[in-house]
């Protein structure tokens, strides 16, 4: 990958009149990645990518695109493109004419424009729909025209607001897998902003964990899943057990790192409480002096258990988070 | 006689059944208080021979369309009610669309108190307000000019000028705005191919109900539009006084036919939706 810095965020604070917003955000985003921005509703996400889109004026602070900082820009002066959760295209126009808005402001030449149309279509699977309507086509076709309308503008830096979350799993799941495709295809630099951290583990390069205003840990998806920063980060991301043992330490496991045998004697014994049957894995749920524990256990491996048995748990990989 | 029995009330309500038989009866006499004088007034614009006691007339003529048409006072008077229709329409376009866009987009302290005063304007009795108009109208030297009869007229539909475009631009989400400003479009460019566009049938309605309003406002016309300015309603004061049935037959023909009209031709926008939207304080 690219080293240069594509996006760059320079404590950046964005506070509204009820005192929610964000403080002190630096953010660098190099060209060509992928970034998403991870944390549940409320968190300031949104509210950093629309300051990049310009729909925000931030309080204090710079952000910079190849350099040059864009604060003072309105949004059409942005090298930046959005993609909406919903309500993306103008329901008066034709898809065709949703396209060709912004290369018409351009003053591209119409066969270029009819050119490129076809072609960005043609990269999100919707050829021939030209002349159709939003409203006569699904929320996933409608989502894939809006990325296509965002890609037609050339933008430095492509910005998503959670485009996803409004669709059903199966087309979630195919539409962040094209959508990774085609950024990495056309190596286009990307923020992507969700609350669903199987979405962001799979599309990311670098996922930014926030909590209430402030990034908590930046990192790899398997930075993040696997060494988190804080209990915050560690409890957000996947299944997570938190075991007291010292006051005010707390030893934290994940579920799959955990072996369940027969009789006392491992890091931690007790009784099993309940097994659950859950396709590729069984959920296990262990009955302790410090906790219920959950651990995971491959199909055939539970078989062997039955509710009410004394078992001991043994810790592969643990991390401990003092308070 | 026994033979045509079943149009008598007692045998009707026999089949009918006796529930089925008064919504009928309510039914005809409510067509009848709301149809018959349009009917009336229609059949007396188109007769030539008409005495009483007949229901319909003898023959039938178009000889007081003939004589309406030929009355100057009377086509100028078509003249000026369109005229000021139209002007006061674009102008209120003009005022009202911008305020509508600032009460439907920005949240700003005292904004449901300015939707609240268009409202009240229109509780007052309004020869009150056309009163102590015409005293302003005299100082400032208003009366009897174009501006002044037009300024009344835009006065009297400024509140669902205001409300309906509001509520037609409320419900339009605020993404696709910010989308087509984030394709490139200035704030201007967004508001006339995205905004305007989107809340046009809200807008179309508001401006049809201003053109009704103001092709049969009277009473504020004739306080300050007079002697210069006779719009068709004003005419009709002397209409019906100075010429025969028949004749005012044929103009309220003529007062009523642009209304038709636009309600037919704006049918699919006006609707209880609409409507609604637009009487919302939100």
């Amino acid at each position: 990958m690219d080293e240069t810095i594509k996006l760059e965020i320079r404590n950046m604070t964005k506070l509204y009149k009820n005192g929610d917003g964000v403080k002190n955000i630096n953010l660098k985003v190099r060209k060509g990645e992928l970034m998403t921005l991870l944390g549940p509703s409320g968190c300031g996400k949104t509210t950093i990518l629309r300051t990049i889109g310009g729909f925000l004026q931030c309080n204090a602070g710079e952000i910079l695109i190849d350099g040059k900082n864009i604060v003072a820009m309105p949004p059409e002066k942005r090298p930046t493109a959005m993609v909406f959760q919903s309500y993306n295209l103008w329901p008066h126009m034709t898809v065709y004419d949703n396209l060709a808005f912004g290369l018409k402001l351009r003053k591209i030449p119409k066969p270029e424009i009819a050119e490129r149309i076809a072609d960005a279509l043609k990269l999100v699977k919707m050829e021939g729909m030209e002349k159709k309507y939003p409203n006569q086509m699904s929320g996933g076709q409608q989502q894939r025209v809006a990325i296509a309308r965002s890609l037609l503008l050339k933008p430095e830096v492509l910005l998503l607001d959670e485009p996803f979350s409004a669709l059903d799993a199966k087309i979630r799941m195919q539409m962040r897998e094209e959508l990774r495709k085609i950024q990495t295809d056309l190596d286009i630099t990307v923020v992507f902003v969700t609350h669903d951290q199987e979405e962001a583990m799979a599309l990311s390069d670098v996922t930014v964990v926030m909590n209430k205003g402030s990034v908590e840990q930046i990192g790899s998806p398997y930075e993040i899943y696997h060494h988190p920063a804080s209990r915050y980060v560690a409890d957000f991301i996947g299944e997570m057990n938190f075991i007291e043992a010292k006051l005010g330490v707390h030893t934290a496991i994940r579920p799959e790192n955990i072996t369940v045998r027969k009789g006392p004697g491992g890091d931690l014994d007790g009784t099993v409480r309940n097994i659950m049957m859950l396709g590729h894995y069984t959920e296990m749920i262990v009955d302790t002096e410090l906790g219920l524990i959950k651990a995971f256990l491959s199909g055939g491996e539970a078989e062997e258990f039955v509710r009410g048995e004394a078992v001991s748990l043994y810790f592969s990989e643990t991390k401990e988070f003092s308070e | 006689m026994s033979s045509l029995s079943f149009l008598g009330p007692r045998h009707m309500a026999r089949t009918l059944g006796r529930r089925k038989f008064w919504e009928v009866v309510l039914l005809v006499g409510f067509l009848l208080v709301f149809y018959g004088p349009l009917l009336y007034t229609l059949v007396l614009a188109f007769a030539g021979q008409y005495t009483y006691p007949d229901i319909l007339p003898k023959t039938w003529s178009l000889q007081w369309w003939k004589y309406v048409l030929k009355q100057p006072a009377l086509i100028k008077s078509m003249v000026y009610s369109f005229e000021f229709a139209i002007c006061s329409v674009l102008l209120s376009l003009a005022v009202c669309l911008p305020a509508a866009y600032v009460l439907a987009r920005y949240k700003f302290t005292g904004r449901r108190l300015i939707m609240f005063t268009f409202l009240i304007g229109n509780a007052f009795p309004k020869i009150g307000m056309y009163t102590s108009m015409g005293i302003i109208y005299y100082k400032v030297g208003l009366m009897g000019t174009f501006l002044g009869v037009l300024l009344v007229h835009m006065l009297g539909s400024m509140m669902q000028m205001i409300w309906l475009p509001a509520g037609a631009f409320r419900s339009v989400p605020v993404q696709q705005e910010e989308a087509a400003r984030d394709a490139g479009a200035g704030p201007l460019r967004t508001f006339f191919y995205v905004t305007l566009p989107m809340a046009w049938p809200g807008i179309a309605v508001a401006c049809m109900f201003a053109f009704i309003g103001s092709l049969g406002e009277s009473v504020g016309t004739l306080m300050v539009g007079l002697p210069t300015y006779r719009t068709m309603m004003v005419e009709m004061y002397g209409v019906i006084l100075d010429y025969p049935a028949t004749a005012g037959a044929v103009f309220s023909i003529l007062l009523i036919m642009p209304n038709l009209l636009l309600i037919l031709v704006m049918r699919k926008y006006i609707g209880a939706d609409t409507i609604s939207k637009g009487y919302k304080m939100g």
